[in-house]
């Protein structure tokens, strides 16, 4: 066997300048596949966790039904035992309670469609940083009976810090739903459509204006790994029952999962033309390594090595090409990647503001998952091996007198 | 008893639909230790009555019998085997691997015989020495003379203890030096170690050499003599 991997070995490097070539493209492709794909993972890791983080976490859990209707009426008691179910759950890093509505918000001559946000205010500081967002006044205070509006809505109905806002809507099972509220701060959001919008208040104040005492509409919960994402829901499914309906961002959040698969899509396209390169490059210089050594073949055979020895040495060949040209790409693209992770292209300009909108960071971190390291050695490999059916076949239907002739 | 039988063998090639009687029923035998030149004229059929000889090749008809095996009868791994183990090959062209030293290429063909490394690397030094390269081992191919690559083609071809020798057209490619030193030297294995040797050959050097001459003209033996040497 050494024997055999020494020839192979030796063989590589009878043609230096084609052998290079090959590790070369295979290098280059790796190192472009690597980089480009460790691109897009990162920025859609960083997508996804800043749309998570900014509303709606990688996990809520309703009452089973709540998020077809949305209805302040498909509401859950928060209790010690739903607490403590989630709480037990290994991984998870927060949990925001909330209680969500509409209401009219009306001041003065201006009344205006809203969604109200009853939530804890040091939780959702912690979960989703909504304090960052204050541009005027003050953050919610714990038990504290005031209300954080959103800028361009606070714009539309002329109100200010220390302003009143009334509150008119439909509670739970039906009742009206009537408050003033004094405005204790104005939120300015990235993404124009909560800007126009939103007002959060207290959670226990929320629960008094729609008069659903300790009554939940969602329970957000941020996991340590993402990853891990699926497991979680079916473990939260599990412990909590069908009473409870537990969804991951992908089903509350459709569109983003969607755009990302959507640019994902156009991204493996262009892997695949990266591979198809590798291919090619392998498969053309193993059909040169077998085509111009028939003789040398005829003569291996002739002597007494069998056939199965002949295509275990070109196999040997294939492989080593594909390994170099693999672990060059890995090695040479790893710093990258990891340089990339660590200080993220920021974007800037309107690319920057079309991102923001979205309630996402600017930037470009590089994934350093290892699986996509791995991917691409087993993807380049399997390359590798499909190239290697050439010579295979070649051997197998090898002629020792046509190749004595050569 | 003969080390080599062949029994009204015939070779035809269907070129073009058109068949061509390459072989055309030779009977033939072969003694051990034999020095036998097989001559002809280009396209008289010898080097595919040598291939047949060496199983490189299936005889359309006839038998081919070494050492009481009809090697014509084997399937394609077992005849890679029976060459291995019971013939050795010396090319017009060398054919060494180019990429294995003298000695390598040598112990390569033991090591397809599983011989253990270390007896493999003594004999393969010992045979390049009896073949007079002994100096040669560490060299490539590449970096030795014709002659000398002939030489390591003999050694390799000693290597598996054959029960004889198929050299086709093996000073070719050498000079007149190179041609006569070759001879002797497979003359004195010949001659000492009784191993048997069978050439093709045009060239006159080696047909004054052989003690057995046999010509073949248009697929057929047109004459079987002694050499002068005999």
């Amino acid at each position: 066997m050494w024997t055999i991997i020494k020839i192979a070995w030796r063989n590589l490097w009878r043609n230096k300048r084609r052998t290079l070539i090959t590790t070369a493209s295979v290098f280059f492709a790796v190192l472009l596949a690597l980089v480009m794909r460790s691109m897009q993972l990162g920025s859609y890791d960083n997508m996804v966790k800043n749309a998570v983080s900014f509303y709606t976490g990688y996990i809520q859990v309703h009452k089973a039904g709540y998020w077809e209707d949305k209805s302040i009426n498909e509401t859950f008691e928060f209790t010690q035992y739903v607490e403590d179910e989630i709480k037990s759950e290994p991984g998870i890093t927060s949990v925001t309670p909330r209680l969500e509505s509409f209401a009219l918000a009306s001041s003065g001559n201006y009344t205006k469609g809203s969604a109200i946000i009853g939530t804890d205010p040091e939780k959702e500081a912690r979960f989703t940083n909504l304090d960052k967002f204050v541009i005027y006044g003050d953050y919610l205070k714990p038990g504290d009976d005031g209300l954080l509006v959103a800028s361009k809505l606070a714009e539309y109905l002329k109100v200010d810090v220390g302003d009143s806002l009334v509150l008119f809507g439909q509670g739970y099972h039906g009742i009206t739903a009537a408050g003033e509220y004094p405005v204790r701060g104005i939120l300015d959001f990235p993404n124009p459509e909560m800007n126009k919008q939103t007002i959060y208040m207290g959670l226990k104040e929320a629960q008094y204006y729609y008069g659903a005492p300790n009554m939940l509409t969602s329970l957000a919960i941020m996991i340590h790994d993402p990853d891990k994402l699926q497991v979680k829901v079916q473990d939260l499914k599990k412990k909590l029952g069908k009473k409870y309906e537990v969804m991951d961002w992908k089903e509350m959040m459709p569109d983003l999962l969607q755009e990302i698969q959507a640019d994902n899509a156009g991204g493996i396209f262009m892997l695949g033309i990266l591979y198809v390169i590798i291919f090619f490059g392998i498969l053309g210089t193993v059909m040169m390594m077998s085509m111009e050594r028939k003789k040398e073949f005829a003569v291996m055979i002739a002597v007494g090595m069998r056939k199965g020895k002949l295509i275990l040495m070109l196999f040997f060949e294939t492989i080593i090409i594909g390994l170099m040209g693999v672990i060059s790409g890995v090695v040479g693209g790893f710093p990258i990647n990891l340089y990339f992770h660590f200080n993220p292209i920021r974007l800037g300009g309107k690319a920057a503001k079309a991102i923001e909108q979205f309630n996402v960071e600017p930037i470009l971190p590089f994934s350093m998952d290892p699986q996509y390291f791995y991917n691409q050695g087993i993807v380049v490999l399997v390359m590798t091996l499909l190239a290697f059916l050439f010579p295979l076949i070649f051997i197998i239907r090898f002629n020792v007198i046509k190749g004595m002739r050569n | 008893m003969a080390i080599i039988e062949v029994k009204n063998l015939h070779k035809v090639y269907d070129e073009t639909s058109v068949p061509v009687h390459a072989v055309n029923g030779i009977d033939l035998k072969i003694e051990e230790g034999e020095f036998t030149a097989i001559v002809g004229p280009s396209g008289s059929g010898k080097t595919t009555f040598l291939n047949m000889l060496g199983g490189l090749d299936q005889p359309t008809k006839g038998e081919v019998i070494i050492n009481g095996t009809k090697i014509h009868e084997l399937k394609s791994k077992n005849l890679i085997d029976f060459r291995l183990q019971n013939i050795g090959f010396v090319f017009q062209a060398y054919n060494l691997i180019p990429v294995l030293t003298a000695k390598e290429n040598v112990a390569f063909i033991m090591e397809l015989q599983k011989v253990p490394k270390k007896d493999r690397n003594k004999r393969a030094m010992e045979l390049l020495k009896s073949t007079g390269i002994g100096d040669k081992g560490n060299y490539r191919p590449g970096d030795l003379s014709g002659g000398q690559q002939q030489r390591v083609s003999v050694a390799r071809a000693l290597a598996s203890k054959p029960k004889f020798i198929l050299a086709d057209e093996p000073t070719a490619n050498l000079d007149s030096k190179s041609t006569a030193d070759l001879l002797d030297m497979m003359a004195e294995m010949n001659k000492e170690s009784k191993i048997t040797f069978i050439f093709s050959t045009h060239d006159q050097r080696v047909m004054d050499r052989a003690r057995r001459i046999v010509t073949i003209e248009d697929g057929k033996i047109s004459s079987d003599k002694n050499g002068i040497n005999n």
